[in-house]
């Protein structure tokens, strides 16, 4: 039996645009996002994946009314929220890519005052605030100003802002940005404690790693546009008789090699890096003649590995310049 | 169905959350002023030597050279200087604090929590004129024992400092705001300080004609005039009262505008 509920978030037809610059310099109007049309149902954990310059900061703006389209609405729990934060507010909790309104205050002040303007009263404010101290690791740092604080510290302390005062939804812009590994999942950790009752998460990233871990369903944008809307498996699915070649180079590959020359045809260059898409068995088949053969010499590593968002991101068209694997 | 495909989910009834907490007026308010006060923790003490040490100085510089002979008297001075602090922090610091947050996204913070952009400002205007006051009340001692002022009118300074800070404070959240750019905002409270160090200073009626409607319309003149007349051997109670319900008004319209200017920036 499926029952249907009232999506989070409804949108349709959104488009904004941003007017171009006349004079000296002139540059080209910028569409943000481009006919956007996207269900997130309640209790998911929604992606939204693309390199920078993607569209997907203007998008979350948009659904949560900071930002007003140009076309398109955007529903919340079935409430027309164009234009109104005012009226997202209560429901939503909204994570920045930055926080310079907070950037002296200490992390707890930060946190607390946090607490306060969604309506925690003092003590209980307090209480929560401790408790996700607590449950971060932000303890050494709490009493810190934020502006003492490294890149990935002050991060982490923006998401215990957006944590306190139990919003059932977290908009959350690229949380993990700058975070070490363990600082990462703990805040993967907490994402799925308040996924586990019952929060709505819409999650921003270009990290595919982060993507793949904690993601239900993931709607991957270029240019504005939303190429694909599924979960992680069934997005990887589309691609799933192919394998990632990705081979690592310690100094020029020698291209008189003839299986380094049909590579070569074929791969992304980032750098030393090659990244191939292959047919599972010319993998298997040119990953044994590279290794036994001359190129292997000129080899620092290889990966041969299924595929990854960033495939099926390759596959719809768009550009992977900026996503990033870990 | 594919073996791949999945069968059809069973999921529970779902409705939407009730609308989360919202502070109250009191707490919001009480919230981001604590908030603003707790930021300047660090640089309280560089704060009231920048903020009175230029007041101060126009006071001894004045003294020195004899600026207060005729009828600019050493009340229009002490007065003067004492409201230029609060114009240095009120008008001059929070135009650029409210530049540097609407260009760098820091509204996005405000605006997406149920808190009235007529707080966020009130208590940000509230919070600057505080920082106002030890630099005022520094600035009116220094000048009262300079100029061999009586010390009765001081009691007028605490209603002085609101008025004045509120209502420069509103012009500056405003100028911010509104500002297409961050620089324009900088420039504009600078250029404000510099009008309010002339106007306040200098008495009406030894400016140019076209100065003195200039003078009209600089709300902390209004301020300044009230202290003046404070120092009178026998002051004018209505003409106080006037020029500071002048300051009032004035800051109901300027923080009503940065209120409106306020959800206009953080709803592109």
């Amino acid at each position: 039996m499926t029952t249907t509920a009232t999506p989070c978030f409804a949108v349709r037809g959104l488009v904004r645009s941003f007017p171009g610059r006349t004079g000296k310099n002139p540059s080209p109007a910028v569409v943000a996002t481009d006919g956007v049309d996207l269900t997130i149902a309640q209790g998911q954990v929604y992606g939204l994946l693309g390199p920078n310059g993607a569209g997907k900061t203007s998008l979350v703006r948009q659904l949560i009314g900071l930002l007003t389209p140009d076309a398109g609405t955007v529903a919340l729990f079935g409430h027309d929220v164009t234009g109104r934060p005012d009226l997202v507010s209560r429901q939503v909790a909204y994570l920045a890519q930055t926080e310079p309104a907070l950037e002296e205050l200490s992390v707890r002040a930060a946190v607390d005052t946090t607490g306060r303007l969604r309506g925690l009263p003092r003590s209980e404010s307090r209480q929560a605030t401790a408790r996700l101290v607590d449950e971060l690791g932000l303890g050494p740092i709490a009493d810190r100003s934020l502006t003492k604080l490294s890149g990935g510290q002050r991060r982490l302390a923006g998401v215990a802002t957006a944590l306190i005062g139990d919003r059932p939804v977290l908009v959350l812009d690229e949380p993990t940005t700058g975070l070490d590994p363990e600082a990462r999942r703990a805040v993967w950790d907490a994402l799925h404690r308040r996924r586990a009752q019952g929060a709505t998460i819409v999650l921003v990233t270009h990290n595919v790693l982060e993507a793949e871990t904690v993601l239900d369903r993931v709607a991957v944008l270029d240019r504005g546009r939303v190429i694909a809307d599924d979960t992680p498996g069934r997005l990887k699915a589309l691609v799933s008789d192919e394998v990632r070649l990705d081979l690592v180079w310690r100094h020029d590959p020698p291209l008189d090699d003839p299986t380094v020359a049909m590579l070569a045809v074929h791969a992304t260059v980032t750098g030393n890096r090659w990244s191939t898409r292959l047919d599972a068995a010319e993998a298997r088949d040119a990953l044994g003649r590279l290794t036994g053969g001359a190129a292997f010499a000129a080899l620092d590593d290889f990966t041969l590995a299924t595929p990854s968002l960033e495939d099926v991101y390759l596959t719809l068209g768009g550009a992977a310049r900026d996503l990033e694997r870990a | 169905m594919s073996t791949h495909e999945l069968a059809p989910a069973t999921t529970p009834v779902l409705t939407p959350p009730p609308p989360g907490r919202a502070p109250t007026w009191a707490a919001a308010f009480g919230a981001v002023y604590a908030a603003q006060l707790a930021r300047t923790r660090t640089v309280r003490v560089p704060l009231l030597f920048v903020a009175a040490f230029q007041s101060v100085g126009i006071l001894v510089l004045l003294r020195v050279v004899g600026g207060t002979s005729g009828d600019v008297s050493g009340a229009q001075v002490v007065a003067g200087s004492s409201v230029l602090v609060v114009a240095f922090i009120g008008l001059n610091l929070l135009a650029q604090r409210f530049g540097a947050l609407k260009a760098n996204g820091g509204l996005d913070y405000y605006a997406a929590l149920p808190v009235p952009p007529s707080v966020v400002v009130l208590a940000t205007a509230s919070s600057y004129a505080t920082f106002a006051v030890p630099g005022t009340v520094v600035t009116a001692v220094a000048g009262v024992l300079m100029y061999d002022l009586p010390w009765a009118p001081l009691a007028l300074l605490p209603i002085v400092v609101v008025v004045a800070g509120a209502s420069l404070a509103g012009v500056g959240a405003a100028i911010g705001l509104l500002a297409s750019r961050p620089e324009i905002a900088t420039v504009t409270g600078q250029l404000g300080m510099s009008a309010v160090i002339f106007l306040d200073l200098v008495p009406a009626h030894r400016l140019p004609a076209v100065v003195q409607v200039l003078r009209a319309v600089v709300p902390s003149t209004y301020a300044a005039d009230a202290l003046t007349g404070a120092f009178a051997h026998h002051p004018d109670g209505w003409l106080i009262t006037r020029d500071l319900g002048v300051c009032v008004a004035v800051a109901v319209v300027a923080l009503a505008v940065a209120a409106w200017a306020f959800g206009k920036a953080a709803r592109r």
